[in-house]
């Protein structure tokens, strides 16, 4: 294919990727270093009430916001350098705590909760998933033909639902006098509110997220449990391999692409956790980075969205991004070097 | 057809594994089941602590709002006449009266005159002849599970949920519509160039698959809210403020949701063999004649399947659609969250379940549907490597 009629195919993907993707990123990058704000200005203000003989006048000094010949604030923007990046990682407090050896002081600073729920969600649900993936897939594969299709057609509406919905379907089962929190008290005879403090709505969370990504890693080993070779796993037999045997020295090697795939995916979808949040309605008890950026992002009270604080903790992000891709990155790299030689 | 001794399982293990899968079944369901109940019941029963009550609604009954044993049947019957109808006749119509080459357009079309029939039978005709029966069948006609679709009215009507809904539709055809155009292009192209640009591009491509949302949200706010500013010296006074119009989140999903669909897309051309366009290259077609009119045709599979991944993101987002549409444009997922926002009494609490299941119905029918396409959509990208 010539280079021309390529441009000609990819070109518009291209256009609408760096248009929405690529431009964005180098301006949240450049708003990450950068303070807009309306200008204001002191005026002195005589308010004057009627009295008698004479009106008592007032003189006071306000700040009103400049406005423009549309009537819009007007506003300027300036380089603070790391101004943002310090409001949001608020390092001198976080050294104060350390200096009193306190952990909650550091978990006091949203950025930290957030930074601590994120990556102990990721590397929790993990291995939780890739094990529950692989039980059904194997459990499937023994099940009868017949009931087969009826299962994973069961399996994948836990995929497929809205994140929000999901999380709120449990989030309902479970709020107040739910019928599942009625279903523990009664058996543990104790009264339970799951949703007072951060660690049962963590296990909440945590569940969500099995319950929804399940699915995927359980239909992806199912396809590679297809192709598993059985003459090997016959001369397995022969040789006297049990089930177990079988399982850790031929199937799961045969899977370990699949399970470095599912892997991958999970880290980069885990990290992004947002969902849950809203679905939970956690946000006073357990905040995620990305979940930090978006209440940034919101307009306040006064309207206000924190956009220079909302590009930094957006880079922060990025930060973990980067050092989960850089393995994949140079997987794919050698891949591609050993196919094209 | 008989096992091997040796490769029969024994009683233990066979029944570990069933109840293993009937366990996570029960898992998978229950949530999904139980707000369907809920969100048929009058607030007292949905959250009532005893399961009983919530499936079986005394307090909707004692309001005179239930399903008699007749009313089941009749309903049962209805189904699984819709349901013939679907699987025996729908498909030899799609066939017979859709022009070639337009199937799909065919089953859209078969598939929205079907479900709008089944709404009017099953919503509207029914039931005045069930009450008419009820009436006179005595004690089968008392109800004995409740049943109450107040909510549904209130949700779908007195709070405009249907406005939700017209935004959802707009918004998750458009992203669908451009990002398949868009995509298998540049698919098709990715797929048939061996070149190191074309690698290059599948890898940013995979980066920014891996962009949180709110990153890219950080740097559209700003601009969209001021664009009209922005675009007056280009544009004149006629320049729009891009925040809270569904063309521009349309424009953001399909741009956010394109690396996944050019690795998906691109997957799927490499299955179609390369001697299909030489081919038609010999005959004298330019490449994009080769690529629409033979590659194609053989794509629908694929197209197909991408789709669903493409509306179902569309469908399922909440970061984007919250964040840049205001309250008039909203789509379904961030309107719910209205919902929660004022949820005082228990009557909203409910609604906020019907709502949700209404969100949840289309999705349902969509994996009941195109289960073969998901499963196969999901292997692509991860089998073929």
């Amino acid at each position: 294919m010539k280079f021309r009629t390529f441009a000609m195919f990819v070109g518009p993907s291209i256009f609408l990727m760096i248009l929405f993707i690529a431009a964005p990123l180098v301006s949240v990058f450049l708003q990450s270093f950068q303070i807009t704000q309306p200008v204001v200005e002191t005026q002195q203000v005589e308010t004057c009430t009627p009295g008698f003989l004479q009106q008592t006048c007032v003189t006071e000094t306000k700040t009103v916001p400049v406005l423009d010949e549309f009537g819009a604030p007007v506003t300027t923007t300036e380089w603070v350098g790391l101004l943002s990046y310090q409001r949001v990682l608020q390092l001198d407090r976080v050294g104060a705590a350390l200096a009193a050896g306190s952990w909650q002081q550091i978990m006091a600073i949203d950025f930290w909760k957030a930074l601590r729920f994120t990556l102990t969600f990721t590397l929790v649900t993990l291995p939780l998933i890739l094990i529950v993936g692989l039980g059904l897939a194997v459990a499937v594969n023994n099940a009868a033909k017949a009931i087969r299709g009826q299962i994973i057609f069961i399996s994948l509406l836990p995929f497929i639902i809205t994140p929000v919905i999901g999380a709120l379907s449990i989030y309902w089962l479970f709020v107040g006098d739910g019928i599942l929190t009625a279903g523990l008290e009664w058996w543990l005879g104790r009264d339970i509110a799951m949703f007072a403090q951060a660690w049962t709505i963590e296990i909440l969370m945590l569940f969500y997220r099995v319950w929804h990504v399940a699915p995927f890693a359980f239909v992806i080993f199912y396809a590679g449990l297809q192709t598993v070779n059985q003459d090997t796993l016959e001369s397995a037999i022969i040789d006297g391999a049990s089930r177990w045997d079988r399982l850790r020295y031929v199937i799961i090697p045969h899977l370990m692409p699949l399970i470095i795939f599912v892997s991958l995916i999970h880290l980069m979808d885990a990290y992004r956790v947002f969902e849950e949040v809203v679905g939970f309605r956690s946000q006073a008890h357990v905040i995620s980075l990305q979940w930090l950026t978006y209440d940034f992002l919101e307009p306040d009270d006064a309207g206000n969205r924190a956009i220079s604080r909302a590009s930094a903790s957006a880079m922060l992000t990025m930060i973990g991004i980067v050092i989960l891709l850089i393995p994949l990155l140079r997987r794919t790299w050698r891949d591609h070097k050993g196919s094209s030689h | 057809m008989s096992t091997p001794k040796a490769l029969r399982q024994p009683f233990s293990l066979r029944l570990g594994s069933a109840a293993f899968l009937i366990f996570w079944c029960l898992i998978a369901a229950f949530p999904i089941f139980w707000i369907g109940v809920m969100s048929f019941k009058v607030p007292v029963d949905a959250f009532a602590p005893n399961p009983f009550d919530v499936v079986f609604g005394p307090e909707t009954r004692a309001r005179g709002k239930g399903l008699s044993i007749l009313d089941i049947a009749l309903g049962l019957v209805v189904l699984w006449f819709a349901a013939r109808v679907a699987m025996r006749h729908l498909s030899p119509l799609v066939a017979k009266y859709s022009p070639y080459g337009v199937v799909a357009m065919g089953w859209i079309a078969a598939s929205l005159a079907f479900g709008v029939g089944f709404v009017i039978v099953f919503f509207g005709i029914l039931p005045p002849i069930i009450g008419v029966l009820n009436s006179i069948a005595g004690p089968l006609g008392a109800p004995i599970i409740g049943l109450t679709t107040e909510h549904y009215q209130a949700v779908w009507f007195e709070n405009e949920f249907w406005r939700n809904f017209v935004n959802s539709l707009i918004v998750t055809t458009g992203v669908v519509t451009i990002s398949l155009t868009v995509g298998t292009l540049a698919g098709y192209g990715l797929a048939r160039s061996g070149s190191n640009i074309a690698f290059w591009i599948l890898i940013i491509a995979l980066i920014f698959r891996a962009l949180p949302h709110s990153v890219l949200v950080a740097g559209y706010l700003p601009v969209f809210v001021n664009s009209a500013e922005i675009l007056r010296p280009i544009l004149g006074d006629s320049a729009p403020t891009l925040y809270g119009q569904p063309l521009a989140v349309i424009a953001v999903l399909v741009s956010i949701n394109q690396p996944f669909t050019i690795w998906m897309l691109r997957s799927f051309f490499q299955s179609i063999p390369v001697d299909l366009d030489e081919s038609a290259r010999v005959d004298g077609c330019t490449h994009f004649q080769a690529f629409r009119w033979v590659i194609m045709p053989v794509m629908w599979p694929g197209v197909i399947t991408t789709g669903l991944f493409s509306f179902l993101l569309a469908y399922n987002d909440f970061l984007v659609t919250s964040l840049l549409l205001d309250a008039q444009n909203q789509t379904m997922v961030p309107g719910i969250v209205g919902y929660f926002n004022r949820e005082t009494t228990t009557t909203d609490q409910v609604e906020a379940v019907a709502a949700a299941v209404s969100i949840t119905a289309p999705l349902f029918l969509l994996v009941m549907v195109f289960q073969r396409q998901i499963v196969s959509g999901l292997t692509a990208g991860a089998v073929k490597g």
